[in-house]
C-alpha cells in the first residue's frame, strides 16, 4: 500500500475476486429453490397426416398447452426456456425425440400461461412408422440464471396416439 | 502516509469490501433482486475507494522523521576498507 496507484490496484483485485464469490454463493442458493411446477397437452385437432414423396410420415396438429412454471423462478433467475417435443419407439430407432414447439419466458408473470398453438417444427418421422402409434408429449425446461449452474428437468405426459391411417 | 497508515488502510479496505459483500448478497437474497445487490456492492466498491486510496491526513499520524539535511553532513557515510579486498582477488 505504498501508492495511490499501489492501493487501487489493490482494492480492484480485491473486490473483483469477492464479486466472484459473491456470484457462486448466489448460485447455489438456488439449490435451496424446491420448485412444484405442473403443466397440461391437450391435441385439439390432428391437421393432416400424410407420406412424403421421400417415405417419411409428416403430421401436423394443434395443440393446447397450459402450465404454470412459476415457482422455478428465483432470484437468480434470467429466463426459462421451455420445448416440448413428442417421444415415441421405432423399429429403427429405440427413442425417437422430435420437438414440436418453444418459448422464452422472460419474468415469473408470464410462467403461468395458456396457449393454442400448431406445431413451430415440422414433425417428420424417420421412416413410416407412425399410424397408430403412441407417443408421450414432454415439456422440457431449462432454467437460465443470471450466474451459475443451469438447471434442466422436464414433466413426461402420456397416453396420445396416431390415427390409424393418413388423413 | 506513514507506514502505520499503510497498515491502516489495508485492514480498512478488506474489512469494508467484505462487510459490503455480505451486506449485498444478504439485502438481494431477501428482496429476490439480483440488481439491488450489484447495486449495493458496487457502491460499497466506491465508499471503500474514497476512504483508503487517497492519501488522507488521519493516514499519516505517526509520521517518520526524516534527518535534517544540515545534520546529516555532519554524521558522513561509513568508508568501506577498500585495500585488503583488491589483494585476495588479484590472487
Amino acid at each position: 500500500m505504498h501508492s495511490f496507484g499501489y492501493r487501487l490496484n489493490g482494492l480492484l483485485t480485491f473486490s473483483l475476486t469477492i464479486l466472484a464469490m459473491m456470484c457462486a454463493i448466489a448460485s447455489l442458493s438456488d439449490n435451496l429453490n424446491t420448485p412444484s411446477p405442473s403443466a397440461e397437452i391437450q391435441i385439439m385437432n390432428i391437421n393432416w397426416f400424410q407420406k412424403q414423396p421421400q417415405g417419411n410420415d409428416e403430421v401436423s396438429l394443434t395443440m393446447n398447452i397450459s402450465a404454470d412454471l412459476q415457482s422455478l423462478f428465483t432470484w437468480n433467475t434470467k429466463q426459462l426456456f421451455i420445448f416440448v417435443s413428442a417421444e415415441y419407439e421405432t423399429p429403427k430407432n429405440s427413442l425417437n425425440q422430435v420437438s414440436l414447439w418453444d418459448a422464452i419466458i422472460p419474468a415469473k408473470e408470464h410462467a403461468k400461461f395458456w396457449i393454442h398453438t400448431s406445431n413451430k417444427y415440422r414433425f417428420v418421422d424417420q421412416g413410416n412408422n407412425l399410424r397408430g402409434k403412441e407417443f408421450n408429449l414432454t415439456l422440457h425446461w431449462h432454467v437460465m440464471p443470471k450466474t451459475g449452474k443451469m438447471f434442466a428437468d422436464k414433466i413426461v405426459l402420456t397416453g396420445y396416439s396416431f390415427p390409424e391411417e393418413y388423413r | 502516509m506513514d507506514w502505520q497508515g499503510q497498515k491502516l488502510a489495508e485492514q480498512i479496505m478488506q474489512i469494508m469490501l467484505l462487510v459490503f459483500a455480505v451486506i449485498a448478497l444478504v439485502a438481494g437474497y431477501v428482496l429476490g433482486s439480483f440488481q439491488m445487490m450489484m447495486i449495493i456492492y458496487a457502491g460499497g466498491v466506491t465508499l471503500t475507494a474514497l476512504i483508503t486510496v487517497p492519501n488522507w491526513p488521519f493516514f499519516n499520524c505517526h509520521p517518520l522523521n526524516w534527518l535534517d539535511p544540515n545534520e546529516a553532513e555532519k554524521h558522513p557515510k561509513p568508508q568501506v576498507a577498500v585495500s585488503s579486498k583488491k589483494k585476495g582477488t588479484k590472487k
